[in-house]
């Protein structure tokens, strides 16, 4: 090997190996937040006693998760039963390697190390583990595994409230697929390009896309509420009906895995929101932050471990935002029905984001055309467009129509609307 | 009324519960607030009161066994050499109380009282069984199950 691949590969190695460890830090301090914010919701403090304001109470339920006892029914199909937590796991491990979470990193190192040899690196490294290509569609791609993992889970534990949660994890994680993949689709129209890299510094150089794709990122929100299995659609797991949905058999770390799984899918959903909506690592109103590479090239703005850590700060803020917002939209809206669930995913959603995509693209070809990208003008001709979209989906046709209470058919037998 | 406009007023509704002031009692170190603190009725580990003299106000006369619903109470009476009456052994098993205050509420002596009091934990079961001396060591508060300005009930 030469000393620049070695170079190339040491860099590599510590981003995954940072990544993955923030990641998890971020799920434990996901856990204390969930819980804190929760208990302000209610007027209580939460946990509170395990270190500084309770930040080390993640650790403490840790160490009890792992010296409990695994149970391991004898009516589960022993090898899905162990293989299910690790595959919900993975899924929303493997999603973060696309999202760059901070500028470009200038990396110069020379060094020989005794047995190993030489490594070179003298470059600037993207702040992403894999800059692939294809960016957008690993995400489309790897967010549906994390189904698996569900349906599994309830399957093997031969239990019927197991099977109820695996059965409506599938159901409700597929339906809402489709939705998050074509509220997507408008990103992609309007970037021009499926790199989340690229996504970021259109961003950047024009406006955030919550503006041109203000009823996109609406309906990007609902699906990955959906998608995570959080409240209101948190349906896999309805404490209330099914015990605790698919992860009832199980006990101690591999319980937690199912969690960590659901909070890291937590985090990388609400670092796409950041990513693709509202501008990434992008600090707002100032541009000396950009910078800009190609093919690991600088082509604008210059890269210093500065900008990379303050980059990073902001997009941290961002992406915390969206998990404190998750929990609040937990603390507001109660659990839909089952067949609400499905009424707005098939019936609404999936119609709403087709014609969203129509008048995108219909508002793309008039305004934007044939110039590779946005502009912020342009951009603001969109978001007039979506003020539109949004006063006639929110004032017109959301009027007791999305989301039908069971009074719906109360009405209905009075016969004042004459179905 | 549209879902998503009710969804976001009340999503407005619960940021505003978020801000609220918060009704926590730390416990351990707090024990009361200015909006919370125990009742002085509340019944919970008893205690015997004392004489000038730090002599148990026991007379022995078997009211609080006899009354008691959950038989918790053990007295062997005693007499000394004037004739006076006194516990030779009394002892309360706390775990088969039900603090229903009627000891104390049956004693014509105003001996035996339930308390203002509740961390009682024990590390051994036997502990819960407390003795004469320990009845009469007890320091907390006692329970005004009766007004204290008529104590007699006259």
């Amino acid at each position: 090997m030469t000393p620049e691949l070695k170079g190339f590969l040491l860099v590599a190695g510590i981003k995954i190996t940072a990544v993955f460890t923030a990641l998890m830090i971020g799920v434990m301090f996901t856990t204390w937040l969930e819980r804190r914010v929760s208990a302000w919701f209610q007027y209580r403090l939460g946990p509170n006693r395990v270190g500084p304001q309770g930040l080390l109470q993640p650790v403490a339920d840790g160490v009890k998760n792992f010296a409990k006892e695994e149970t391991l029914p004898d009516s589960v199909d022993r090898p899905l039963f162990l293989l299910a937590p690790a595959m919900t796991f993975v899924p929303a491990m493997l999603l973060f390697c696309v999202i760059p979470f901070g500028a470009p990193l200038p990396v110069a190192f020379d060094f020989s190390v005794p047995l190993l040899g030489r490594f070179v690196f003298d470059g600037v490294t993207p702040l992403m583990i894999a800059n692939l290509p294809v960016g957008f569609l690993f995400i489309l791609a790897i967010s549906s595994l994390g189904v698996y993992g569900i349906v599994l889970a309830g399957w093997s534990s031969n239990n019927k409230y197991s099977l109820l949660g695996g059965m409506r994890a599938s159901a409700q994680m597929v339906s809402y697929e489709i939705a998050l993949g074509m509220s997507l689709i408008t990103v992609m129209v309007v970037a021009g390009n499926v790199t989340l890299m690229e996504i970021v510094t259109v961003q950047q150089e024009a406006l955030w896309l919550v503006f041109p794709l203000t009823f996109g990122f609406v309906l990007f929100a609902i699906s990955a509420l959906a998608e995570t299995n959080r409240l209101p659609f948190d349906l896999p797991e309805t404490e209330s009906e099914l015990v605790a949905g698919y992860h009832t058999e199980y006990s101690a770390m591999r319980f937690s895995m199912f969690f960590i799984g659901e909070y890291g899918a937590i985090i990388t959903m609400s670092a796409l929101m950041a990513t693709f909506f509202f501008g990434g690592w992008d600090i707002p109103f100032t541009t000396w932050d950009d910078v800009r590479l190609e093919g690991g090239v600088v082509v604008a703005g210059t890269p210093s471990a500065l900008k990379s850590v303050l980059t990073h700060g902001v997009f941290l803020l961002k992406t915390f935002f969206f998990v404190f917002w998750y929990v609040w939209v937990r603390w507001t809206l109660p659990r839909f029905r089952f067949d609400q669930l499905m009424a707005l995913g098939w019936k609404i959603l999936l119609p709403m984001a087709l014609a969203y995509i129509l008048v995108i693209a219909a508002t793309v070809w008039a305004v934007i055309g044939e110039s590779p990208a946005i502009s912020p003008q342009q951009g603001w001709v969109m978001f007039g467009v979506n003020v539109v979209v949004l006063v006639l989906v929110f004032g017109v046709l959301d009027r007791g129509r999305l989301v039908r209470g069971p009074g719906a058919r109360l009405h209905r037998v009075g016969g004042t609307s004459g179905h | 009324m549209s879902y998503l406009r009710a969804a976001l007023s009340g999503m407005a509704l619960t940021f505003r519960h978020l801000l609220r002031p918060k009704v926590t009692m730390q416990y351990p170190e707090e024990r009361s607030t200015d909006t919370w603190e125990i009742a002085p009725r509340w019944r919970g580990t008893h205690r015997m009161l004392t004489d000038e003299r730090g002599r148990a106000k026991c007379v022995a006369c078997g009211l609080c066994p006899q009354i008691c619903p959950a038989n918790c109470i053990k007295l062997v009476p005693g007499e000394d050499e004037q004739g006076f009456r006194y516990p030779l052994i009394y002892e309360i098993d706390e775990f088969r109380c039900v603090f229903c205050g009627y000891c104390q509420e049956v004693c014509p002596e105003e001996a035996i009282h339930v308390g203002v009091h509740y961390e009682n934990a024990e590390y051994d079961r036997g502990r819960f069984v407390y003795d004469l001396e320990r009845l009469c060591a007890q320091t907390h508060p006692v329970s005004s199950l009766w007004d204290p300005s008529d104590p007699r009930g006259e």
